[in-house]
C-alpha cells in the first residue's frame, strides 16, 4: 500500500480533474451556448468572448458566476446573458441583484429577511430614486462612503449595467427585429432621395423620410445604451461598433453589417423557441469570424476554454490536499505521504502555470498587471521556490509551505476578482512591457520569498511549540531554509525597488517620491537588511530569525495591500478597501504567533524533551543545545 | 573618548538601530500622507532633521523622532566609517564591499537630489509658446514695469518673503510694498455672494469687491493652495496709493501708475526662465475603445533654441521624456477637455546616481549570496556523500 500510495493519489487527482474538465454534451434540440459563448465582442477596451462578458457581468450584479432560480433550476452565466440580450422580459424576473444592506432595503419599504437576491421587476418602480441616491454617493471619495452609500451605489451600477446589457444587440422588447432591419435597409435609399429633395427645396415624400427618422432615433438610443460593442470592423485596423452605432452608419452606406443581421435573426429564433434555427445562425456567425477575423476568433475561443477549465480553482483544491498530506507525513508514513504531496504539487503547479501563461497570452503582457494577477504570481513564485527546497531537504516542509501558500494566494486572488474582468486594459503609465516584466516581477518575487520565509518560520514555531516533531536536525534545516529565502527576498526586493525608482525617474521625473507603494517596497528591503545584519552581528539566533521572519509577513502584507487602502499616491490603479478587516486579522494572527514564539523555551514541547534528557532545564543551556547553529 | 566615538560610529548595532528607525519613520510618514498629503508629509518626516511635535506652530515644539535627513546622514557616516575600519581586501568580502559601496552612492545621491533637484511644470495650450516653467507650489509677487512697450522689467518677490505686516523695499522700485494680509491658502468669493458681514481686504481694483476667507492647506496630490495677499503700495515720496488684492485665483495682472511709470502686479506661480522655448503643436489623449481608461497621452512640441541653433519637433509621451540642457520634460497630465498639456520639468544633477548604485548593489548581492549558496551546496554534498 505504502509503495503505491503516491501513484494512487496522483491517479485520483488526475481522474478528478478529468471529471471536472470533460465538456458537457449539448442535447441536439438545445441551444448551443458553447458555440455562442465563443463569439467575440469588444467590452472594456478588449476583445473577448461573450462567455467572459456573461461571467463578469453576472459576477458584478450577482456576486457569483452561476444563477440559481427559485425551484432549484440553475442557469449558467451564458444562459442568463442570452436571456438578457434576447428575451429581456424573462430575464427581468430572475432574482439576480444582490442587496444585503438593510438601509437600502428600507428605502423601498422592504424588511430585511432571508432573501438576498431581487429581480429587476421588483426594482423597476424605484429606478429614479436609486439613480438619485447613487449619484449622491458617487460624489464622495470611496473612503468617505458609508456602508449604505456603497451599497446603493453598487446597486445603481449593477442596474445600469443590466439595462445596458439588455440594449446591447437589439432594442429591449423588440419582437421581429430581423424584419424591422430589413424594412429599414429597404427604405434607406428612398429616404435618402427624399432628404436630398427636401434640401434642394423640391417636393418630397414626407412619409418615407419619417419612417426612417423614427427608426434612426430608436437606434440612436440603442447606441447610447449599448454596453457590448458586438460589431467587428470590416476593414483591417478598423473600429468595433455597437449594434446601434453600426445601424446609424448603415444610413450612409445603405447596407447593414452581416453580424448585426445575424444577431437579429438569433434573437428572433431564440424568442420563438426555434433552437435549430438559433444554432444554425450561431454556426454562420462562427464561420464568418473564422474567415474574416481568424486571429480574434482563435484567441476568444482559447479564452472560452480558459474560462471553462478554471485552472486556478482546480490547482487551489490540489494545493490544499498536498498541504494536508505533507502535514500528515510528519506524523507517520513519512516518505510515501511526502512523495504523494510532492507529485500533487507538481500537478497543481503545472495547472497553475498553464493558467498564468494563458493569461499572458490573452493579455499579451508580462504576468503581473494588477492586484489580482500579483496574487496569482506571488503564489506561483513561492510554490516554485518551496518545491526546490523540498527537492533539497526532502522533509515535507517545502511541500507544506508550497501547499499552504499556493492555496492562500489563490483564495486571495479569487476574492480580488469580484470587480469583473481580471484581464482589464492597462492605464497609460503602465503600458510598457519592459518595466512590467522587470520591476513588477522582481517586486512580486520578493513578496513571494518573504511569505515563504514567514511560512517556514510559522512551521518552525507551530511544530516546536505544539508538537514534539521539531528535532534538532529539522530545526537546523528550517533555519537554513529561512535564512536562504530571506537572502533571496533581499536580492529581489532591492532590485525590484530600485528598478521601480528608475521607472519612476523615466515616467514621472523623480527617482524617489515617497509614494506609499514605494515606501511599502522599501520597508521590505529595510526589514530584510535588519534581519541579515542582526544575524551576522550575532544579535539573533535561530528563534530570533524565526520571529523576525514572521514579522516579515506583516511588513509584506502591509506593502502589498495596506498601502493601497490608504487611497493616496500615484499608484492609484490598485486601490481597495474591502479587505481591510482581513488584513488586520492577518496581522494580529502573525503578532500572536510571534508572541507564542517568544515564550520561554521550556514551554516548547519539542524542546522540553531535550531539557528532560539533559536534566539541566536552564534556559541558556537550552539555547546552546537547540539553537546552536 | 575618540575610541568610544569610533566604536559607536562603526558598530553594527548603530546600523540596525538606524534601519529600524528608518522603518518606523517611513511607516509613520506613509500613514501621515492620508491627512497631510504627500508633499507636506514628505517635508515633515523625510526631508527634515527631526520630526517635531506639535506640528502646528503653537509657540513651542519638541523633536519626537529623528527625521529622514538625520537618519540618512548617520547611516551614511556609519557605513563609511565601518568600512574604513574593517576594510580588508579578500575575495570573500567582495560581495559585501560592492553592496555597501553601491548603498553609499545611493544614499549620497539621494541626499544630493533632495538638496539640489528642482521640479516645476509647464502648461501649454495648443499653439502656445513658453520660455519658462512654473513652480508647483512656490509663488512669487511679480511687479512689472510695463511703461516701455518693447521691454518689461520684472521684479519677482518670492512668497517666502510675503508675510503679514512685512515691508518690502527694493532699490529698483519707486515705492514700498507693505503686506497687509497674507493667506497661504484661501477661498475667494464675490462680496455679493459672500455671507453677511464679509469685508474686502483691499480698496483698489477688483479686490475691493471680493471677500477672502482663509482655508486649510491643500493635501491632495492634484490640489494646490490658492495663495492670496493684500498689499499696500506706499510711494517713496510719501502717501499711499491704496491696497490691492493679489491672488493666484485672480487671472489678469492689475495695473497702476507710480513715479510717472506704469506698473503691473500679480501673485503667480514662481517662474524658471529658460534660454529656449517650447511650443505645443498637438496634444493627443487616446482612450481604449468603449471605455474611459486612458491608453496614451502624448504632446508634440517644437523646441527652439537660438543659442544652439536648435529648431526641431519632439514627441513627449508616457515613459519617453525629452532631456534637454540638463532638464527633463515628462508628460505629466492635461487640463480638462484636453485643452492643454501639462509637462513636468525636472532639473536633477544627480539623476545618474541611482542607476550606477543599483547595478553595483545588485552585483554585490548576487556575489555575496552566490558565495553562500555555493558554500552551502558544497557542505551539503559533502554531508550526503
Amino acid at each position: 500500500m505504502k509503495r503505491f500510495l503516491p501513484g494512487l493519489v496522483l491517479l485520483f487527482a488526475v481522474s478528478w480533474l478529468a471529471a471536472n474538465w470533460l465538456p458537457h454534451k449539448v442535447a441536439k434540440d438545445d441551444v448551443d451556448l458553447t458555440k455562442f459563448g465563443k463569439i467575440p465582442v469588444l467590452v472594456g477596451g478588449r476583445v473577448k468572448p461573450l462567455d467572459t462578458v456573461a461571467r463578469n457581468s453576472l459576477l458584478i450584479v450577482h456576486g457569483k458566476q452561476e444563477l440559481r432560480l427559485e425551484g432549484g433550476r440553475r442557469l449558467s452565466a451564458m444562459q442568463w446573458l442570452t436571456d438578457v440580450l434576447f428575451n429581456a422580459s424573462a430575464a427581468d424576473q430572475y432574482p439576480v441583484f444582490l442587496v444585503q444592506n438593510a438601509e437600502v432595503l428600507g428605502l423601498f419599504g422592504w424588511e430585511q429577511s432571508e432573501r438576498k437576491y431581487f429581480s429587476f421587476i421588483e426594482f423597476s418602480p424605484f429606478l429614479k430614486q436609486i439613480d438619485e441616491q447613487g449619484a449622491q454617493s458617487e460624489k464622495l471619495e470611496s473612503v468617505q462612503r458609508s456602508a449604505y452609500q456603497n451599497a446603493i451605489l453598487n446597486l445603481r451600477n449593477a442596474l445600469s449595467l443590466y439595462q445596458r446589457l439588455k440594449n446591447s444587440v437589439q432594442p429591449e422588447g423588440a419582437e421581429n427585429f430581423a424584419s424591422e432591419l430589413e424594412a429599414f435597409e429597404n427604405s434607406i435609399p428612398a429616404a435618402g432621395r427624399a432628404a436630398s429633395q427636401r434640401a434642394a427645396g423640391e417636393d418630397f415624400d414626407r412619409a418615407k423620410l419619417d419612417d426612417v427618422v423614427v427608426l434612426i432615433q430608436r437606434y440612436e438610443r440603442l447606441s447610447e445604451m449599448a454596453y457590448i460593442l458586438a460589431v467587428p470592423p470590416l476593414e483591417p485596423n478598423g473600429q468595433w461598433h455597437s449594434v446601434g452605432d453600426s445601424l446609424l452608419r448603415s444610413v450612409g452606406t445603405g447596407e447593414i453589417h452581416p453580424i448585426v443581421k445575424q444577431y437579429a435573426l438569433l434573437g428572433d429564433a431564440y424568442r420563438a423557441g426555434d433552437h435549430s434555427m438559433f444554432n444554425q445562425h450561431v454556426d454562420l456567425m462562427t464561420a464568418w469570424f473564422a474567415k474574416e477575423q481568424p486571429n480574434v476568433a482563435k484567441r476568444t475561443s482559447f479564452e472560452f476554454l480558459f474560462n471553462r477549465l478554471q485552472p486556478f480553482s482546480q490547482s487551489m483544491a490540489l494545493y490544499v490536499l498536498a498541504f494536508l498530506l505533507a502535514c500528515f507525513s510528519w506524523l507517520g508514513w513519512n516518505r510515501a505521504l511526502n512523495r504523494s504531496a510532492f507529485y500533487l504539487l507538481l500537478l497543481a503547479l503545472a495547472i497553475h502555470t498553464f493558467g498564468l501563461v494563458s493569461r499572458m497570452y490573452l493579455q499579451e503582457r508580462p504576468p503581473v498587471t494588477n492586484l489580482y494577477s500579483s496574487a496569482i504570481f506571488i503564489g506561483w513564485g513561492a510554490v516554485i521556490v518551496a518545491l526546490i527546497l523540498e527537492r533539497i531537504f526532502r522533509d515535507g516542509i517545502g511541500a507544506a509551505c508550497a501547499g499552504a501558500i499556493g492555496f492562500i494566494t489563490l483564495i486571495i486572488a479569487h476574492h480580488l476578482a469580484g470587480s469583473g474582468d481580471t484581464l482589464e486594459m492597462l492605464q497609460a503609465v503602465l503600458d510598457t512591457n519592459i518595466w512590467l516584466a522587470t520591476h513588477v516581477v522582481a517586486i512580486t518575487t520578493g513578496y513571494s520569498a518573504m511569505f515563504l520565509a514567514g511560512m517556514l518560520a510559522i512551521i518552525y514555531v507551530i511544530r516546536g511549540v505544539f508538537t514534539r516533531s521539531l528535532k534538532k536536525e529539522t530545526a537546523d534545516s528550517l533555519a537554513r531554509m529561512t535564512y536562504g529565502v530571506v537572502c533571496f527576498a533581499t536580492l529581489f526586493s532591492f532590485v525590484g525597488t530600485v528598478l521601480g525608482g528608475i521607472w519612476a525617474d523615466q515616467s514621472w521625473g523623480r527617482f524617489w517620491g515617497w509614494d506609499p507603494k514605494e515606501n511599502g517596497a522599501v520597508l521590505i528591503v529595510l526589514w530584510c537588511a535588519i534581519i541579515l545584519h542582526a544575524r551576522w552581528g550575532g544579535f539573533i539566533r535561530q528563534r530570533g530569525l524565526m520571529i523576525m521572519a514572521i514579522f516579515g509577513n506583516v511588513v509584506t502584507s502591509f506593502s502589498w495591500f495596506g498601502v493601497n487602502m490608504l487611497g493616496v499616491g500615484l499608484h492609484s490603479y490598485g486601490f481597495m478597501q474591502k479587505a481591510f478587516p482581513w488584513l488586520v486579522g492577518f496581522i494580529i494572527s502573525q503578532l500572536a504567533l510571534m508572541a507564542i514564539a517568544s515564550m520561554p523555551l521550556e514551554r516548547w514541547r519539542s524542546f522540553r524533551t531535550a531539557s528532560v534528557s539533559s536534566r539541566h532545564p536552564r534556559k541558556q543551556k537550552l539555547e546552546t543545545t537547540v539553537a546552536g547553529a | 573618548m575618540w575610541h568610544r566615538l569610533v566604536d559607536l560610529f562603526t558598530s553594527l548595532k548603530l546600523t540596525i538601530i538606524c534601519l529600524a528607525a528608518a522603518m518606523v519613520l517611513i511607516f509613520a510618514g506613509t500613514l501621515a500622507q492620508v491627512h497631510l498629503g504627500i508633499h507636506e508629509a514628505q517635508q515633515r518626516y523625510f526631508q527634515s532633521l527631526f520630526v517635531w511635535w506639535p506640528p502646528e506652530s503653537r509657540g513651542f515644539k519638541i523633536p519626537v523622532f529623528p527625521g529622514g535627513h538625520l537618519i540618512g546622514a548617520v547611516l551614511l557616516v556609519n557605513l563609511i566609517a565601518a568600512h574604513l575600519k574593517r576594510f580588508r581586501l579578500a575575495w570573500r568580502k567582495l560581495g559585501i564591499h560592492l553592496t555597501h559601496a553601491g548603498l553609499i552612492i545611493m544614499l549620497a545621491g539621494g541626499l544630493f537630489t533632495d538638496l539640489f533637484a528642482v521640479e516645476s511644470h509647464m502648461q501649454l495650450a495648443g499653439g502656445e509658446t513658453k520660455n519658462y516653467s512654473e513652480d508647483g507650489r512656490g509663488m512669487e509677487l511679480a511687479v512689472i514695469d510695463v511703461t516701455d512697450s518693447d521691454l518689461d522689467q520684472v521684479t519677482a518677490i518670492p512668497d517666502t518673503v510675503l508675510r503679514h505686516d512685512r515691508t518690502i523695499d527694493y532699490w529698483s522700485l519707486p515705492f514700498r510694498i507693505v503686506v497687509r494680509n497674507f493667506y497661504q491658502n484661501s477661498r475667494l468669493k464675490m462680496l455679493s455672494e459672500a455671507e453677511d458681514g464679509a469685508r474686502p481686504i483691499a480698496n483698489q481694483g477688483p479686490g475691493a469687491m471680493i471677500a477672502v476667507q482663509p482655508a486649510p492647506r491643500a493635501t491632495g496630490v492634484d490640489e494646490r493652495d490658492v495663495t492670496s495677499a493684500a498689499i499696500e503700495i506706499l510711494p517713496k515720496d510719501g502717501g499711499s496709493l491704496g491696497t490691492w488684492l493679489v491672488s493666484d485665483a485672480l487671472g489678469a495682472p492689475q495695473t497702476f501708475s507710480c513715479g510717472g511709470r506704469t506698473w503691473m502686479i500679480a501673485l503667480r506661480p514662481a517662474r524658471y526662465y529658460k534660454p529656449y522655448s517650447v511650443t505645443l503643436q498637438k496634444f493627443t489623449h487616446e482612450k481604449y475603445a468603449g471605455t474611459d481608461i486612458p491608453k496614451d497621452f502624448s504632446s508634440r512640441v517644437t523646441l527652439i533654441d537660438p543659442e544652439r541653433a536648435v529648431n526641431r519637433d519632439v514627441l513627449i509621451y508616457m515613459n519617453h521624456p525629452l532631456r534637454y540642457r540638463g532638464e527633463t520634460y515628462y508628460q505629466a497630465g492635461f487640463q480638462k477637455d484636453d485643452s492643454a498639456t501639462i509637462l513636468q520639468v525636472v532639473h536633477n544633477p544627480s539623476f545618474i546616481a541611482p542607476y550606477v548604485a543599483c547595478v553595483i548593489v545588485a552585483a554585490g548581492l548576487l556575489v555575496q549570496f552566490g558565495y553562500h549558496l555555493v558554500g552551502f551546496s558544497r557542505k551539503r554534498r559533502a554531508a550526503l556523500a
